[in-house]
């Protein structure tokens, strides 16, 4: 089936752009440009959005349908937390918690980035408090998206299909476009072709990892998460195959796997770093933007669709159990699909799931006897001069061994 | 004010009779593992005991066998040992006393715990989750999550019949179904539905007894102490769910307060200040934690805990037992996001208890174990201020973790709380006088 309607809005929100700073110049100009846009913690793109009159819809991490917002022609807006002090937000939360909270809604508190509604997700126990909390604070809807815990019920795709027509019924009424089944599937379509640039580019970083550095690959994903999807696919279209044409030489680096980036981003510093020790071929950086491995089929129910992709077609996190996916053996594909020599098993201070599944990891990889490195790490972590230290210990181990 | 020094028998009865049933229960628990037999490991917050009791599954409660260890003061030694294994000081306190007494095959100090046989849990925390997955793979326990979606944005609770919570109860319906499966298959034994209604039955009474209890204690003087006698009833409340034994001893309990009401007879000490509390008790010192406030004359009235630990059943919804499962599925589904509502949109209940128990205090105790409880504190006890500047004490520490326990600052934050309170007091009297 072709998508041929479209509401005003979201025609309005196809055309418009609001990073144009990489455009019309050399490639290492435009990655440069995106590392700046990434690591600003004032998300100017969505201001800009916001000054073309348009609507912004926050989800907290990991993963949200947002063609579902898209389609109302609001900005789907990745809530990832910021590189920044959280001022204001602090006194709202006790010790104990990890920063991407603090720093999420510290967002809000100060306007930094305004929206007209916000989506967080049951993902740990810490986030499902979050929409309550900023519910509190704010004068727009904060909702949880209940997304199924039980993906192994023979309920879940009609559970989430209920769910997603829920959120859809909330974005109708807060963006005041009402969508048809035919705008959904625009917004997949356009969808569909960001996963397969994201696909792209994730293949660049496995087979020829020497070609983008760890910390530009980051910038391009993150950047989805901030501006028009369609602008986004332009970027990546224009940008991926001069990656691919670029003569630089493969450099004597250990290929490692970076797991634990799921929900709370490592600080830009750290993945620059990263990048000049090893080549990181494969990661778990805001899966929630990949979360959707394949394409979404566009024929049949659209919202159907996005649940039966998000139930059967999806990657994994320490955040979803799912009896078909041990995350153990999930970290092991990856591995062995990356064809990495050594994996980086991180968390984020203070973040439960994460710290429980490096557990797990560390055994399964003993158990293997593969190489891995731990470490924590927290967003607004300015030193790394120790960490990097005992990083390049280990690929030397691994070099020279 | 009649003491308990010149009450008679049946004054103190709910808590003999509860001591008596737990350690019961942990013999049974006991004869299970040395018999070589597996329990169904459960939790709180939804154990789904109607369908386990059903099958008869002995049940235990990983939660309470860590606090267990916490209130016999040796946590620690878990915790050490769970943390040698691998895991970070910042997790799950309950987790990792869990761990410890898993790596010490059972060994436990109130019995020898079995090894699991089934795990069934709810989201109504995430890191049950996570935690039922440390069996899967330790033992290859078959796993089972019941998910319960809960209220999406404070104030916006769907009720039966409306399009939404009927989504939400048909899922829950299916997930039951497939439970039900997989407890045929586990124990070789076939789903018995008037078993399962006499179940339903028992688990109605325990639930309409307890709502009845909490709602009793807004007597003044109050009648049992939320936090200490709560906990004992609490643990009946869990483990005995959808039992005869369970079910009569809350009619017990209930024909014991509603004696302590009709004649005045509160609790053990003067009753100055009514207290609620709201988080999660301070086992490490759980009963110190009391005195420093009962050595003021402050009693806890009521608490978040009794709500969410008892999975919800505070509501006291009853079961229908001429439509069982779909009955069941919308019990379940009302009880737990009512147990997940008091913990992450925990104002209204606190509003609740407000109202109806005159009180003079809330005492927020955030524990660095439980996220779940505590992410929403701070910010919810601002807005509680702002709203009914009712007086207020934030206090932090653990559940389990007696590192992060530091008594005399508390005492010292306690004693200032209670100035506090008798400071406003005088000045009321002065108020009045002047």
């Amino acid at each position: 089936m072709t998508p041929t309607t479209m509401t005003p809005a979201a025609t309005t929100l196809a055309a418009t752009r609001v990073f144009p700073e990489w455009r019309d110049k050399p490639l290492d100009d435009a990655l440069g440009e995106c590392r700046d846009m990434v690591e600003s913690a004032e998300f100017e793109t969505v201001q800009r959005w916001r000054d073309q009159g348009g609507k912004v819809a926050g989800h907290f991490q990991v993963y949200f349908p947002e063609e579902i917002i898209h389609a109302t022609g609001m900005l789907p807006f990745k809530v990832r937390g910021a590189p920044l002090e959280p001022t204001r937000s602090d006194s709202h939360f006790g010790s104990y918690l990890c920063s991407i909270l603090k720093t999420s809604l510290e967002l809000a508190l100060t306007n930094t980035v305004e929206m007209e509604m916000f989506v967080s997700h049951p993902i740990c126990d810490a986030a499902r408090n979050l929409a309550a909390i900023w519910g509190r604070n704010t004068d727009y809807p904060a909702q949880i998206l209940y997304l199924p815990q039980n993906p192994n019920s023979a309920g879940s795709v009609d559970y989430l299909t209920h769910e997603y027509d829920r959120v859809k019924r909330l974005a109708e009424e807060v963006s005041g476009v009402t969508i048809t089944d035919d705008d959904l599937r625009a917004s997949i379509v356009v969808f569909n072709e960001n996963r397969r640039l994201l696909r792209e580019l994730y293949d660049i970083k496995r087979t020829t990892p020497w070609l983008v550095a760890a910390e530009d690959a980051y910038a391009l994903v993150a950047l989805a998460g901030m501006i028009p999807r369609e602008e986004h696919n332009e970027l990546l279209a224009t940008l991926l195959p001069q990656i691919k044409e670029r003569s630089l030489k493969k450099e004597d680096r250990i290929r490692v796997v970076f797991e634990g980036g799921f929900c709370e981003q490592p600080p830009f510093d750290l993945i620059r770093m990263l990048g000049r020790t090893c080549y990181v071929v494969d990661d778990d950086l805001l899966i929630g933007l990949r979360y959707i491995t394949e394409d979404v089929p566009i024929e049949g129910d659209p919202l159907r669709q996005l649940a039966e992709s998000y139930i059967d077609r999806s990657s994994y996190s320490p955040v979803q159990h799912d009896l078909r996916k041990p995350k153990e053996d999930m970290l092991k594909a990856r591995i062995a699909g990356a064809q990495a020599d050594a994996a980086i098993l991180a968390a984020a201070k203070m973040c439960e799931p994460g710290l429980e599944e490096q557990v797990t990891y560390t055994h399964t990889l003993d158990e293997d006897e593969f190489a891995y490195f731990v470490s924590e790490f927290e967003e607004t972590m300015s030193s790394f001069d120790q960490l990097e230290l005992q990083l390049e210990t280990f690929a030397e181990n691994l070099l020279f061994a | 004010m009649t003491t308990l020094t010149d009450t008679p028998e049946i004054v103190g009865r709910g808590n003999r009779e509860g001591a008596d049933l737990f350690r019961d229960w942990f013999t049974d628990l006991n004869e299970t593992a040395k018999s070589g037999n597996t329990a169904a490991y459960v939790f709180v917050m939804g154990s789904i005991n109607e369908i386990l009791k059903t099958f008869d599954f002995p049940v235990t409660f990983p939660e309470i066998n860590s606090l267990q260890t916490a209130v016999r003061r040796v946590a620690h030694e878990y915790l050490e040992e769970a943390e040698d294994y691998g895991y970070s000081p910042d997790i799950c306190g309950y987790v990792k006393a869990d761990v410890g007494t898993q790596l010490r095959g059972g060994e436990h100090p109130m019995a020898q715990i079995p090894k699991p046989g089934l795990t069934v849990l709810t989201n109504a925390c995430n890191t049950y989750i996570k935690w039922a997955e440390i069996w899967e793979r330790m033992y290859g326990t078959p796993m089972f999550t019941i998910d319960i979606p809960g209220t999406r944005q404070e104030g916006l609770i769907t009720l039966p019949g409306e399009h939404d919570f009927e989504g939400d109860r048909t899922y829950v319906e299916t997930q039951l179904k497939e439970l039900i499966t997989l407890c045929e298959e586990v124990s070789g034994t076939k789903f018995d539905i008037d078993k399962f209604r006499e179940v339903l039955g028992y688990a109605n009474t325990m639930s309409a007894s307890w709502e009845r209890i909490l709602d009793l204690n807004a007597a003044r003087p109050s009648l049992f102490n939320a936090l200490t006698d709560g906990t004992i009833y609490l643990g009946v409340a869990n483990g005995l769910r959808g039992t005869r034994e369970g079910a009569e001893y809350f009619e017990r309990l209930v024909e014991e307060m509603e004696y302590k009401a009709a004649n005045g007879i509160g609790q053990a000490i003067e009753e100055r200040y009514r207290l609620v509390f709201v988080g999660v008790p301070c086992y490490p010192i759980f009963r110190r934690f009391n005195e420093l406030f009962t050595d003021w004359g402050g009693t806890f009235v009521n608490s978040t805990y009794l709500w969410f630990a008892s999975g919800g059943t505070n509501r006291g919804f009853q079961y229908d037992l001429d439509n069982p499962l779909t009955s069941l599925a919308e019990g379940i589904l009302i009880n737990v996001r009512d147990a997940m509502d008091s913990m992450f949109h925990q104002n209204r209940a606190i509003a609740d208890m407000a109202e109806n128990f005159d009180i003079d205090g809330i005492i927020y105790h955030p524990i660095k174990s439980c996220r779940t409880v505590s992410t929403g504190l701070a910010d919810g006890r601002k807005h509680m201020t702002e709203q009914f500047g009712i007086p207020s004490l934030f206090i932090e520490s653990d559940m389990m973790d007696r590192r992060v326990v530091s008594e005399a600052q508390m005492k010292n934050r306690i004693d200032a709380f209670f100035e506090g309170l008798a400071s406003r007091e005088r000045q009321a009297l002065a108020g009045q006088k002047g």
